[in-house]
């Protein structure tokens, strides 16, 4: 952030920035050298920003009609969709938005995986992004808890019993979560509390995962360190600004499809029905974004090891840097890695499909399958590959290949084309 | 330097130290001990059920402490099937006869010790119970035989305060 002096122009500018120098934080922001070869597919951070707003502010508007009690959630949230002005939009655009910023994080997380993004010096960016996926995950199941519908109670159930599969203290720990006996009015409010608190934690760890992309600057699809300012870079404003809106244009397009042609088509009908503790749905199935890890925890046909295996596969993508043994980034470069990598793809919507198919004959099979291969990718493959593998040359700059007398040239013009 | 000033001074950071922590943990307990469950909750602890309706091979549910509870009047068939399996077989070993004192009458919490759904009365492969969310099957005993469930479904504290009414807690 020092690596320029900032002077504001006007007199007062400067009299405040002085004492509090927020304009050089925002002249750092526009100026911010970013790599002129970034594709689409790095537009996902921004509308992430987008996504986590949105949130926000529908979520505090729903607030203010939504009453975080057993004998009322429900009806409350009816009376959001049929009384409240507008009530519908906000509560399809919060309930279809969480969609939305998982659809976006996924790209946003793979895409990391195919340019190693998450390979030094980006380590710290890469675990904070982690923690952020991990509260996504908190603040949706919480979420989807509080309109007390029948996916709603039992989701809570099944994931808080997750929790007494821990030797020993886990029935204690359920019960402390739960705060009586099974899931009822007190776990209602504290899941509200919890769910209106996790997107302004979420809030300060973005802050702290764009600060730490601001030092080292951003990874690019080529995948090399590049000097910065220089003729391989372009300033943020107005040349990023410009394309990420695009893209975020793009996104809500999809984003309107849902709120306004299928504002339901990512929910279960089961969630209608008021909450009750007699009855269990005939299939209890999360949302969609939480699929793969459902699968994984199904595969296992043993409570403890379950769970385990569950958390193992998020917490070993905080790892990743350290498992990828290969010193090039970008997967342009590695020619066994991104095949491995469409692998994990296909791999990851398996386990996905499967996570909603019941858990019996052919489907278990292949959830198991999956999953080993899932562990298999991370433990094994990517530790080995990196000393296994033969990667083509890597160019020197982004510019010098374009202009010539790169050994490279080929693989550049190819990469180039693909951008387009 | 002089050794047994510093000393004096360790003494000084250690005794701080320590009564801070323990006064950061004494306002700490509360904070946590609250989510736990409160009096109202712990109030509703017994629950008294008229099971004079009930005939053999029928199951009542009912709600005790926010979780249903299968109350079933078993068939002769049933308490055989019970009795005549071997501890051997077992994935949690419990005779029939510990869980049902009268022979005739099963109460039991009717969540899967899995992850806590209800199961579904007269399906499986073993004639008892079936859970729908992960594919436990228990038996007419209620004793887990197949799935990915530990244990069997618990049986609460309860007693016949009469020839027709169950006391549940």
């Amino acid at each position: 952030m020092s690596d320029h002096d900032y002077r504001p122009k006007s007199k007062v500018g400067q009299w405040f920035n002085d004492r509090l120098p927020l304009l050089t934080l925002a002249n750092h922001l526009t100026d911010y050298p970013t790599p002129k070869n970034l594709n689409y597919w790095w537009t996902f951070g921004g509308i992430l920003t987008f996504c986590l707003i949105t949130q926000i502010v529908t979520g505090l508007t729903l607030a203010m009609h939504y009453i975080a009690h057993a004998d009322m959630a429900f009806e409350s949230v009816e009376h959001i969709m049929r009384d409240v002005n507008y009530g519908w939009l906000i509560r399809y655009i919060h309930a279809n938005g969480a969609s939305m910023f998982f659809l976006a994080v996924y790209i946003h997380i793979f895409r990391s995986l195919f340019y190693g993004s998450y390979k030094s010096p980006r380590e710290i960016i890469w675990i904070l992004g982690i923690i952020i996926y991990l509260l996504m995950m908190a603040a949706a199941f919480m979420g989807y808890v509080l309109p007390w519908g029948q996916m709603s109670f039992w989701g809570a159930t099944v994931i808080t019993n997750l929790f007494s599969a821990i030797p020993l203290v886990g029935e204690g720990i359920v019960t402390w979560l739960w705060g009586g006996y099974s899931v009822d009015n007190p776990t209602l409010t504290r899941f509200f509390t919890l769910h209106y608190l996790i997107p302004f934690l979420i809030l300060g760890l973005v802050v702290l995962h764009i600060w730490a992309l601001h030092v080292p600057g951003n990874n690019n699809p080529v995948g090399i360190d590049i000097k910065k300012p220089s003729k391989d870079t372009v300033p943020f404003h107005p040349y990023i600004v410009i394309k990420d809106g695009f893209a975020l244009l793009m996104f809500m397009i999809v984003f309107a499809f849902f709120v306004f042609y299928a504002p339901n088509i990512l929910g279960h009908a089961d969630n209608y029905i008021e909450a009750n503790p007699m009855v269990t749905p005939a299939h209890i199935v999360p949302e969609w974004y939480l699929l793969p890890f459902y699968a994984i925890l199904r595969s296992v046909p043993d409570k403890l090891l379950g769970v385990v295996a569950m958390l193992s596969a998020i917490l070993i993508l905080a790892v990743l840097p350290w498992l990828d043994t290969s010193k090039i980034r970008s997967a342009v470069f590695r020619p066994l890695y991104r095949q491995f990598y469409w692998i994990l793809v296909a791999d990851v919507l398996i386990l996905g499909y499967v996570g909603a198919m019941p858990a019996e004959g052919l489907y278990l099979l292949i959830a198991r399958i999956a999953t080993a291969y899932y562990f298999l990718h991370f433990l094994v493959i990517l530790p080995v590959l990196g000393f296994k593998e033969k990667t083509l040359p890597v160019p020197l700059s982004i510019t010098e290949p374009v202009l010539g007398g790169s050994p490279n040239l080929a693989a550049a013009r190819n990469k180039e084309s693909k951008i387009e | 330097m002089s050794e047994k000033k510093t000393k004096r001074r360790d003494f000084l950071f250690t005794a701080t130290t320590a009564v801070g922590a323990v006064g950061a943990a004494a306002v700490v307990w509360p904070m946590i001990d609250q989510m736990n469950p409160d009096a109202s909750v712990k109030a509703l602890a017994s629950t008294e059920v008229d099971v004079s309706s009930l005939t053999p091979g029928n199951t009542l549910t009912v709600l005790w402490r926010g979780k249903p509870v299968f109350i079933r009047r078993r068939t002769q068939e049933e308490i055989d099937e019970a009795r005549k399996v071997k501890l051997e077989d077992l994935i949690h070993p419990e005779k029939d006869e510990d869980r049902a004192k009268n022979p005739e009458w099963l109460v039991m919490l009717g969540v899967c010790t899995h992850l806590g759904c209800v199961p579904l009365n007269g399906k499986g492969d073993y004639n008892g119970w079936f859970c729908p969310c992960h594919g436990s099957h228990y038996d007419t005993s209620g004793r887990i035989r197949k799935g990915p469930a530990p244990w069997n479904m618990e049986v609460p504290k309860y007693e016949f305060v009469d020839a027709n009414t169950i006391k549940i807690g």
